[in-house]
């Protein structure tokens, strides 16, 4: 479904953030993507759908090239899901307009339409009571569940999320990760950066290490809690969980 | 001090006509060249935040340039020095053919000049709505200009209300400058009422009453905007 090959990406001359990155996501999969600040997961993660433009490597995302000129990202984008660290909810419209926007602009949809598939997906995220909300009325834990639901909206292939819990309070954070969880157990294609590793541990399918741009580990995610191998993700293993 | 008082002055024909006059091709003057400040100044503050280079560069040259010459200056060259690089018919059809060229040259001279500062408003209100509200719209299949238009502009306009609220006071001060060619707006006439009748005291006062009262009204209008397009507790949420 996703493949990324030799990717590598410099920030100016000197910085190269994305170092030689190779990665594979079937159908169906869950990928974790960890590793300590600084270390490319937010940039990885950008390069699926394009918003971060990459230097060389190619990355396919079924069956479309990214780097391809015939290639329309911004179609490409309105069929790969993203959920961001700070929700980035439009904050001049309700949440209903907030789901509703991308299928009507973008996808083409009738207002009944969009209407009709933003009330389910409020419904799914456990929101119908606060549809005419603005973003900012809501706490952050709301506001991320808003934020999956207008992903979900343009019926994704696939699901990018950017580190989504962190910048949530301690007590927000499973509400988010249920829906997450739940939208794993449906079949969706995941590609997820988090530090959450009880979510990794119970949902991924795979955990992907990376450090100074690098993929240090690509393994089982039994394999990669049990025994990992780099001494790189011992460490960071070590220093996340032993608390 | 030897000074005959007479406030009266104010309210007697023709001089009372003058100033209503006076204040009517004032608000002329700033409207227009608002309207031609307001529209360029946005698409180049637009310009100026795309991702296209070329784009950014038009935008920036034209603000160092607009911006960097004084606003007398512009109205000069426009008026004196500009017709004159004109082929001689056009150059004609500007000094005297256009209708009202002296005020027409002004409305331009002052719209150009404050499109410059528009511009930089709206480049900072875009900027200030961020990247990731960019990224936001991009992710969901936005094309640019939808992003611009959807999201970006909205929220950046409502940001940036009180500066142009002052970018469009500075127009209405500045259009008294339109007298230096010959235009006879607000402040030309209060001269012309010093000149006639040796009550200069009386004139300029009525002068600095009337130019407060229009920019009173407007800053408590555009108080009233701000407040009835203020978001919901705006972009305090997720640090965005």
């Amino acid at each position: 479904m996703i493949e990324m090959m030799a990717v590598n990406k410099w920030y100016g001359k000197d910085f190269q953030v994305l170092k030689d990155c190779s990665l594979k996501v079937a159908k169906g999969e869950v990928i974790v993507v960890c590793g300590p600040s600084g270390s490319g997961k937010s940039t990885l993660i950008k390069t699926v759908n394009g918003l971060e433009p990459i230097n060389s490597g190619d990355i396919v995302v079924d069956g479309v090239s990214i780097t391809a000129k015939s290639t329309n990202l911004d179609k490409m984008r309105s069929r790969i899901g993203m959920v961001f660290q700070n929700f980035e909810l439009f904050p001049h419209m309700n949440v209903t307009d907030n789901i509703e926007i991308g299928q009507i602009k973008v996808l083409g949809r009738s207002d009944e339409e969009a209407s009709e598939k933003a009330a389910a997906l409020l419904k799914r995220v456990d929101l119908s009571e606060h549809a005419l909300k603005f973003p900012s009325q809501l706490s952050g834990g709301q506001q991320q569940r808003v934020a999956i639901a207008r992903g979900l909206a343009m019926e994704p292939m696939a699901m990018l999320f950017d580190e989504p819990t962190s910048a949530l309070d301690p007590e927000m954070i499973n509400e988010v990760l249920d829906v997450m969880v739940s939208l794993a157990g449906e079949g969706m294609t995941m590609m997820v950066v988090t530090h959450e590793m009880g979510f990794a541990r119970k949902v991924a399918d795979r955990v992907v290490f990376m450090d100074y741009g690098e993929i240090v580990e690509d393994a089982k995610s039994d394999d990669f809690f049990g025994s990992p191998r780099s001494a790189r993700a011992q460490d960071f293993l070590s220093k996340i969980l032993n608390h | 001090m030897n000074y005959n008082w007479d406030w009266g002055i104010l309210f007697r024909d023709p001089y009372a006509g003058w100033i209503l006059e006076g204040l009517w091709w004032t608000i002329v003057i700033s409207l227009l060249a608002w309207v031609i400040a307001f529209t360029l100044g946005s698409i180049l503050g637009v310009f100026r935040t795309t991702s296209s280079p070329i784009l950014r560069a038009i935008g920036t040259c034209y603000v160092e340039l607009f911006r960097n010459i004084p606003i007398l200056v512009q109205l000069f060259l426009w008026y004196f020095v500009f017709p004159e690089i004109l082929p001689d018919d056009w150059g004609r059809w500007v000094k005297r053919d256009m209708p009202a060229p002296a005020m027409t040259t002004a409305i331009v001279a002052l719209g150009l000049y404050t499109a410059s500062r528009v511009c930089e408003q709206v480049r900072s209100g875009i900027e200030a709505v961020g990247v990731g509200q960019r990224q936001a719209g991009r992710a969901i299949g936005m094309t640019e200009p939808q992003v611009y238009r959807h999201i970006l502009l909205p929220n950046a306009y409502r940001i940036i209300i009180p500066p142009l609220t002052s970018e469009f006071l500075t127009i209405f001060k500045q259009s008294s400058l339109a007298l230096t060619i010959g235009v006879v707006e607000l402040t030309a006439m209060t001269r012309q009422i010093e000149e006639y009748t040796f009550q200069g005291f009386e004139a300029f006062t009525a002068a600095t009453i009337v130019y407060s009262l229009v920019t009173f009204t407007v800053m408590f209008l555009m108080r009233f905007v701000d407040k009835r397009t203020a978001l919901p507790g705006t972009f305090a949420s997720g640090g965005a």
